[in-house]
């Protein structure tokens, strides 16, 4: 593992976060290849071995359908996402696909201006290059916060 | 019982018998919700405890509440499910400490180390005789007079229910015996089910304003417009609400069997929702489903069994929801996802993919956790105010469509004969 693989991939990592906290939504399936893996996971079935995730999405289409439920479908209270990202490891690389975790926070504030705590948890992602670029095959989100305040609408 | 709890709480109701509107008091008054947790959660009802499932061996136990009560569910050697206050008969610490677990049979206060066994008796005292002499309890302390508080428990076909009224009618009796109510929960737990998984919510609302969510098909095509823009599911739809017991009820319905005339009404009156067809999915895995799963049409189940358990079946997910709450103005929704135990590896991966649709992040369903924080928002001062109940009626009766809020009416009407009101 090179000192330039880990630069890369806490890059997209920074990319992929930005996008979600400046709500450019649209583009955020853009990162994940088109038979990509996104779960987001409660720790508690994640330890258990259970598979129920509160989002599932197998391919790039599911990602973007779950965008046009939100701008379209989906009623809640309009808030903003602001991901901290950090202890970015590469766990392993082998057959041209990179695995590394991350830690991330997302503090969620609504329209009066509190900010809370919304989702702690972690990334376990699969990278591959394609084109020269690098996305996610496979993005697990474990999150510790696995009693979620009201809803969830907005990616982790 | 105390007296400040047996006091009614001066609150608004139309007259005796009406139950077409409720004063918003019961949703903001801490003496209501501290009455709600004597005369309800302690009272003559059922409360779901979890699934048969989660505690499969013996020595399996979960920590769950009634009401804001702790309580644990265990399995003992003899098959049986048991459940108890999670309260140590000695200084009142938590037994259990933790969501679920194994155990060997017996159950140890971290403080004093008095330790319980699966059915909650006493079985163990540190130094109950004293040490080197010194201390110890009395002569007279007899370890079959300390076991924690006991809550009868009924496994309804794979369902757990407890309730801390020992003279209690039966599960089946509190469903309806032979009642429509009845039968649908019969029709989901018809054979042995598996855990797929949990979720949980925390709502900044009033619990009732959660029940009136589950029992209001009226809301359905109005609030989630995932269905309507998607084409999953219309008020126009043939289906229907029958009660149990006033206030435990189900909403069902079925898929495609809207007539061209009902679907031409719904157009015409311009709702919002109306906009089937403006969006299609990108994937159409997330709906490729495996109808009649059951042998019938039927695509969704909502049951609403009070004062705490929300049974669904919505195209092929399964889920119990529990109700718990925390104050009169919060509660928890801990939802287990479930699957039977007969289930082929690609029904396996339909159920989790649909998970998509229902729960905190559902696509359909999430709107239903802001409903209730919209409510309680909005009725903080109000108590003497009423809301209106009286779409399709204003009586509680069984209805063969979906354009009603009879159900709701039958909840209060319970409610309010419950709580001595």
């Amino acid at each position: 593992m090179s000192y330039e693989t880990l630069l890369e991939v806490t890059g997209l990592i920074n990319d992929y976060v930005a996008c979600i906290d400046a709500d450019e939504l649209e583009r955020w399936p853009d990162f994940f290849t088109p038979q990509c893996n996104y779960k987001v996971i409660p720790r508690e079935n994640a330890d258990a071995g259970l598979p129920v995730s509160v989002m599932f999405c197998d391919s790039q289409g599911m990602l973007k359908d779950r965008i046009v439920a939100l701008r379209n479908a989906n009623v809640f209270a309009p808030h903003f996402y602001r991901h901290l990202v950090s202890n970015t490891r590469i766990t392993g690389e082998s057959d041209g696909q990179i695995k590394a975790q991350t830690n991330y926070a997302v503090f969620q504030t609504l329209l009066d201006g509190e900010t809370r705590i919304f989702n702690v948890g972690r990334y376990d992602d699969t990278i591959v290059r394609v084109d020269g670029k690098l996305l996610f095959k496979e993005k697990i989100c474990v999150f510790d916060t696995y009693r979620i305040q009201t809803l969830m609408v907005t990616p982790i | 019982m105390d007296a400040r709890v047996m006091t009614p709480n001066d609150l608004n109701w139309p007259p005796a018998g009406e139950c077409d509107s409720v004063p918003y008091g019961v949703f903001n008054d801490p003496e209501v919700f501290d009455r709600e947790m004597e005369l309800i959660y302690q009272g003559p009802t059922w409360n779901f405890l979890g699934l048969a499932a989660e505690v499969p061996n013996a020595g399996d136990y979960k920590a769950t509440f009634i009401g804001d009560i702790p309580v644990v569910v265990t399995r003992d050697n003899d098959g049986q499910i048991y459940a108890w206050e999670n309260r140590c008969a000695h200084r009142g610490a938590l037994v259990v400490r933790d969501n679920c677990g194994s155990s060997d049979g017996s159950h140890t206060c971290v403080y004093h180390q008095w330790s319980f066994n699966n059915q909650g008796d006493l079985i163990g005292v540190p130094f109950r005789r004293g040490l080197g002499g010194n201390g110890g309890m009395p002569d007279d302390f007899d370890m079959q007079d300390y076991p924690l508080r006991k809550i009868r428990v009924e496994d309804y076909n794979g369902a757990v229910f407890g309730t801390f009224d020992w003279d209690m009618e039966d599960v089946d009796t509190y469903l309806g015996g032979d009642s429509s109510v009845n039968d649908h929960v019969k029709r989901i737990f018809n054979r042995p089910v598996k855990v797929l998984g949990h979720a949980r919510q925390y709502i900044d609302s009033n619990w009732k304003f959660y029940a009136e969510n589950t029992k209001d098909p009226y809301h359905a095509s109005l609030l989630h417009l995932f269905h309507m823009t998607f084409g999953l599911y219309r008020s126009s739809q043939t289906g229907g609400v029958r009660l149990s017991n006033d206030w435990n009820t189900v909403l069902f319905s079925e898929s495609g069997t809207d007539s061209d005339e009902s679907l031409k009404e719904t157009s015409d009156a311009h709702l919002r929702t109306y906009q089937a067809g403006d969006y299609s999915l990108e994937d159409m895995s997330l709906l490729a489903g495996r109808a009649g799963e059951w042998n019938d049409n039927t695509t969704l189940v909502i049951l609403s069994i009070m004062p705490s358990l929300v049974i669904q079946q919505i195209q092929n997910t399964l889920a119990v929801r529990q109700i718990v709450p925390k104050n009169e103005k919060e509660f928890e929704l801990v939802w287990t996802y479930f699957g039977y135990e007969d289930d082929d590896p690609e029904l396996d991966a339909i159920r989790l993919k649909q998970i998509n649709l229902i729960g905190p992040a559902g696509m359909i369903s999430m709107e239903d956790g802001e409903s209730s924080v919209i409510c309680q928002q909005a009725i903080s001062r109000s108590r003497d105010a009423r809301n209106v109940l009286q779409m399709g009626g204003k009586t509680a009766e069984d209805q063969d469509h979906l354009v009603t809020e009879t159900t709701i009416r039958g909840f209060w009407k319970k409610y309010r004969e419950l709580m001595a009101y």
